[in-house]
């Protein structure tokens, strides 16, 4: 007890080497953390078990005085999509629904391989397809700030009994059981996926850090595909330098991946910048989208504002074909879902029908049992797409716009700019009640309008939490960065969350949890 | 004796036709083969004759130690599914790694058919559902193939005449790299499919021939020109019993002048003989049809090997539509050539067209071309010694330990090693006779130890593979020419002297 004021000073890593916290009592935090927010509906699956016995060895490691690194011992959490050998992996469908899968996805694997304990696996939209986190077969994800003092103390529920049904706002998505996770400091540091913001935008509205690395910065193999040529793993943290140090171990070439990059990756620790006059900030006028709200508008204004006082140069950018990227990824989008759906037919694996007059019946049947609306109405615009008579008119079009997409971003890197500095969402978190008023697809649409044209070029991109809105709900910003220069944007990123001081979540569950722990905004990372 | 060459099938179709097995025996008609450009003989009541028309596909497994996109094992008749890894499972996440050895496999076929190899070359999925395609889509290479543009030169008989072959040329529009299926196998009396998916994921080149021939024989000239390429290269062991030499036929009749007739698809041809006995059938299966007013429907049909007809194949209700799209795991194959390899790049990781080029083996016509330069034999020989494997070498060796001439060795060879194998359904490999052996029997022969009678007494013996050396059934079976002139005279007066009245009667005239 004596020692816990003097580690809260320190951040986890440094106080697990020295002996302050060990791995199993850090897990055995998290894992009743978990319990007492199970309302969030944030984990699918909680690894108690095999957890437990991770931190056991990793406190093993550090008792031998040999610790794998600044990840061993660390708490994580997994979207429910990507592969973890023995523990359910389900995608938030039927059709997974008890799957586990026989290996671990490379990012998984190296996550262990440096001692990290995985507490368990995270809710999501129904095979990633959705902004809400709302579409998946066990339910929405709450988002932790609804049950934040800030937001309490804000939103004036029109009468009392109906304040906590009613009230509570979405995560965003569709990896919104990881930024809720990392959010309530279930965990240190979760991955999600990032196909058109999926990875971003919950960390917006959950106020953490979410990460798009460049496409094939990072292995997809035991990533369970959204769009196989937009897929990026993405890295939610409570600080940057924490996304730079999960970066660190996952980045580098794959075998089992051959879209990822042959050279190898340098892990790199994030300087402390202080001199920003040398760099170039990019403001693309084409995210003045309508649906902005005026809030984010003038969030995004004062962090323009704030890189021209430090001396940098801020210049209004074009980026003239982004407004169709949201119709040409519906294009490209739907016709590889089509494409990479077509393996769920009951045969192997997964759920399988009664029905069993024909192989036809049964695969009709299967997948009309397995997959939820939206994943099916993706299914069949995908297919529509791909028809040989409809190939060259939608898929071919929506290939060559992407290219222009890309290019857009190429001439403005081009042209000097180092990084572009955008909102991540149109607004901040919306009500479920709200939210589920529009179906999945008007939603993805109008969610995804800001994040979605990174993923077009590959770029890599970062929502930095900036403030709260007047509802006391966290807004972020978006910085998007030159391919392969994630060092160049993590730096930046860091300088602007050190500027901004986004305030902690002030959670009940979690006062009553841990005082010492989780309160400390410099406890709450591990690098 | 089986009628060879393109005029001579249809008679000989015809009279099979009417042997009793085909339901509806045939009546003789009138054929075009354009090919040969000979006189072309008028067709029923004086119309114009048909031309038939045969272009190929075909899937060869390519030899290679592990799956064109998984680690997983290629081996033939493995117990089912042991040779399964996640990805051949279609298992959720996994991906494609393009295996490097099947891309060699496909550049050097591409260069032995004269193909241009394209430096950038793509991979697409082609889309259905069936229960031995895990993924529900094939990869393929739709777009942009390894090669393209090449051709085949092969040669046949004209009616039987070893004596008089003829070289023809099929063009090869591309050669495509792509995924094996697995194997559905039905049973019917629990009403069930079992899936074996060791065979999902083998790399196939699929080699596209022109429609450039025009009858049965021909196309099984070309496969077998082609089988041997393979063989030779050790691209394929190119088995078609084993199928890993797969042949799809696509046939039409037309009139001259006029456009090509719809096509039919044949497939389910699982021997060079069946193939040349389905094309026949479907080329006069469609003239007859066509005679009689019918139309021919653009359909797939299978060849059924025991009734010696095509039947129209049910699998394929409707037009399939495959939504082809490119592969997004897999980026462009790039090749590289001395040229264009850049100096950094390590030598591991690139395939590099001509450093194949140059290791490229003796193609069976050149070693054909050899072995006639070399020993003077006939170029039909040739084609027979190459025709079955280890054949040649057994020659050459045969050749390198006697002191009798190639010409009359080739004589022994497959007169009487080839027809004795044969007869027994033997390999060369599997000869009682080996080599040496022959050779020892040849010497005896070229050394007049023994007359050509005795030499074929003393082969029959040494078929028996007793282990006795042709010496010494020579002694055994005193089989030996008698050289001493005493001796012989001697045999010759006690001839003489047991037919005393005959010499008399002789001797008075």
């Amino acid at each position: 007890a004596a020692l816990r004021g003097e580690w809260m000073r320190f951040q986890v890593s440094a106080a697990l080497k020295e002996g302050h916290v060990t791995p199993t009592e850090l897990c055995q935090r998290c894992l009743s953390l978990i319990k007492s927010t199970k309302f969030l509906n944030a984990y699918i699956t909680v690894a108690e078990e095999s957890a437990l016995k991770q931190a056991e060895e990793s406190a093993e490691r550090y008792r031998r005085g040999q610790p794998l690194g600044v990840l061993d011992g660390i708490p994580i959490a997994v979207k429910d999509n990507f592969n973890t050998a023995g523990i359910e992996t389900t995608c938030a469908s039927n059709m997974l629904k008890g799957y586990i899968s026989p290996y671990n996805a490379t990012v998984v694997q190296k996550l262990l391989d440096r001692g990290a304990v995985l507490v368990g696996k995270t809710n999501l939209d129904e095979f990633a397809m959705g902004s809400g986190s709302t579409d998946g077969v066990f339910g929405p994800v709450r988002n932790p700030w609804s049950y934040s003092r800030q937001y309490k103390e804000k939103s004036v529920p029109k009468s009392h009994s109906e304040d906590e049904e009613s009230n509570w706002v979405i995560t965003g998505g569709s990896s919104g059981g990881s930024a809720a996770a990392v959010s309530s400091f279930t965990c240190f540091a979760a991955l999600g996926s990032d196909t058109g913001g999926s990875t971003r935008n919950p960390a917006a509205h959950c106020g953490v850090v979410g990460l798009k690395p460049t496409y094939g910065l990072i292995s997809r193999h035991g990533l369970i595909p959204l769009v196989n040529s937009m897929d990026v793993p993405g890295i939610l943290t409570r600080c940057v330098d924490d996304a730079a140090a999960v970066l660190g171990s996952l980045a580098g070439h794959d075998p089992k991946d051959s879209t990822t990059i042959q050279d190898n990756f340098k892990p790199f620790e994030l300087p402390n910048l202080t001199d920003v006059s040398k760099l170039s900030i990019g403001i693309p006028k084409e995210y003045h989208a309508p649906g902005l709200s005026s809030e984010i508008l003038a969030l995004w204004s004062k962090a323009a504002e704030l890189f021209k006082n430090a001396g940098a140069k801020v210049i209004e950018v074009s980026l003239p074909h982004t407004r169709y990227s949201i119709v040409c990824y519906h294009v490209l989008c739907t016709a590889e879902v089509a494409s990479n759906m077509a393996r769920f037919d009951g045969l192997e694996y997964g759920h399988r029908s009664d029905m069993n007059k024909s192989t036809e019946s049964m695969y009709a049947a299967t997948r009309r049992e397995g997959f939820n609306d939206v994943v099916r109405g993706r299914i069949l615009s995908g297919n529509y797409f791909l028809l040989k008579q409809n190939y060259e008119k939608y898929f071919v079009k929506a290939q060559k716009v992407r290219r222009l997409i890309a290019n857009d971003f190429a001439k403005v890197f081009g042209s000097g700019v180092d990084i572009l500095l955008t909102p991540t969402t149109l607004s901040d978190a919306a009500p479920y009640m709200e939210f589920i008023k529009e179906d999945n697809r008007t939603r993805s649409a109008q969610d995804d309008i800001l994040t979605q044209a990174a993923n077009m070029a590959g770029l890599p991109a970062i929502n930095v939490p900036t403030a709260l809105s007047e509802r006391g709900l966290p807004v972020g910003l978006q910085f998007i960065g030159r391919s392969f220069q994630e060092k160049q944007l993590l730096t930046v990123a860091k300088w602007f969350e050190k500027q901004v001081k986004f305030p902690m979540i002030q959670l009940e569950e979690v006062k009553r949890h841990d005082h010492c722990v989780f309160q400390h905004q410099k406890s709450a990372s591990f690098s | 004796v089986a009628v060879r060459g393109c005029g001579g099938v249809w008679r000989r179709t015809w009279q099979r036709g009417s042997g009793g097995r085909d339901p509806t025996p045939r009546r003789q008609l009138a054929v075009a083969c354009n090919a040969r450009g000979g006189a072309v003989p008028a067709g029923k009541s004086g119309l114009a004759p048909w031309v038939p028309v045969v272009g190929l596909e075909i899937h060869a497994q390519i030899s290679s130690n592990s799956k064109l996109f998984s680690g997983s094992q290629v081996q033939f008749a493995a117990p089912p599914n042991s040779l399964v890894s996640f990805f051949d499972a279609s298992l959720p996440g996994t991906l494609p790694v393009l295996n490097r050895r099947c891309v060699e496999a496909a550049v050097m076929t591409g260069l032995a058919l004269n193909c241009s190899i394209n430096k950038k070359s793509l991979f697409d999925r082609k889309h259905y559902f069936y229960a031995d395609l895990p993924a529900g889509y094939q990869i393929t290479q739709q777009r942009v193939p390894i090669a393209v543009n090449g051709s085949l030169s092969y040669s046949l008989c004209i009616d039987n005449k070893m004596s008089q072959m003829v070289t023809k040329t099929v063009r090869i529009k591309q050669i495509q790299l792509e995924q094996d299926s697995g194997k559905s196998l039905h049973d019917d009396t629990r009403s069930q499919t079992l899936v074996d998916l060791n065979r999902a994921g083998v790399g196939l080149m699929e080699v596209v021939m022109e429609p450039d021939m025009c009858c049965g024989e021909e196309a099984a000239a070309a496969v077998r020109e082609l089988q041997l390429i393979l063989q030779t290269l050790g691209s394929s062991q190119a088995v078609m019993a084993e199928g890993q030499l797969r042949v799809d036929a696509n046939v039409s009749v037309h009139h001259p002048g006029e456009p090509y007739g719809v096509r039919t698809e044949v497939k389910n041809i699982n021997s060079i003989r069946f193939l040349a006995k389905a094309v026949d059938y479907e080329i006069q299966r469609q003239i007859e049809e066509l005679e009689n007013g019918g139309t021919i429907l653009n359909e797939t049909r299978a060849f059924d090997s025991k009734l010696g007809c095509t039947v129209p194949m049910r699998d394929k209700e409707g037009k399939q539509d495959y939504r082809f799209m490119p592969e997004p795991n897999l980026p462009p194959l790039i090749l590289y050539d001395a040229k264009s390899l850049p100096a950094n790049m390590n030598h591991q990781q690139v395939v590099n067209i001509d450093w194949i080029h140059e290791r490229l083996p003796d193609l069976p016509s050149v070693k054909r071309a050899k072995l006639v330069e070399q020993y003077g034999i006939l170029p039909e020989h040739s084609f027979t010694l190459l025709n079955e494997d280890g054949l040649a070498e057994f020659f050459e060796n045969v050749v390198k330990q006697t002191q009798m001439k190639p010409k009359k060795v080739i004589g022994w060879i497959i007169n009487d090693l080839l027809s004795h194998l044969k007869q027994h359904s033997l390999t060369v490999k599997e000869s009682p006779v080996s080599s040496f052996l022959l050779a020892d029997l040849l010497n005896l022969l070229v050394k007049t130890d023994i007359s050509s009678t005795a030499a074929k007494q003393v082969l029959a013996e040494l078929w028996k593979g007793e282990g006795k050396t042709p010496l010494e059934i020579v002694k055994e079976k005193k089989l030996g020419l008698i050289q001493d002139q005493e001796e012989l005279e001697q045999i010759c007066q006690a001839v003489i002297d047991r037919q005393e009245n005959e010499v008399i009667m002789m001797v008075l005239g």
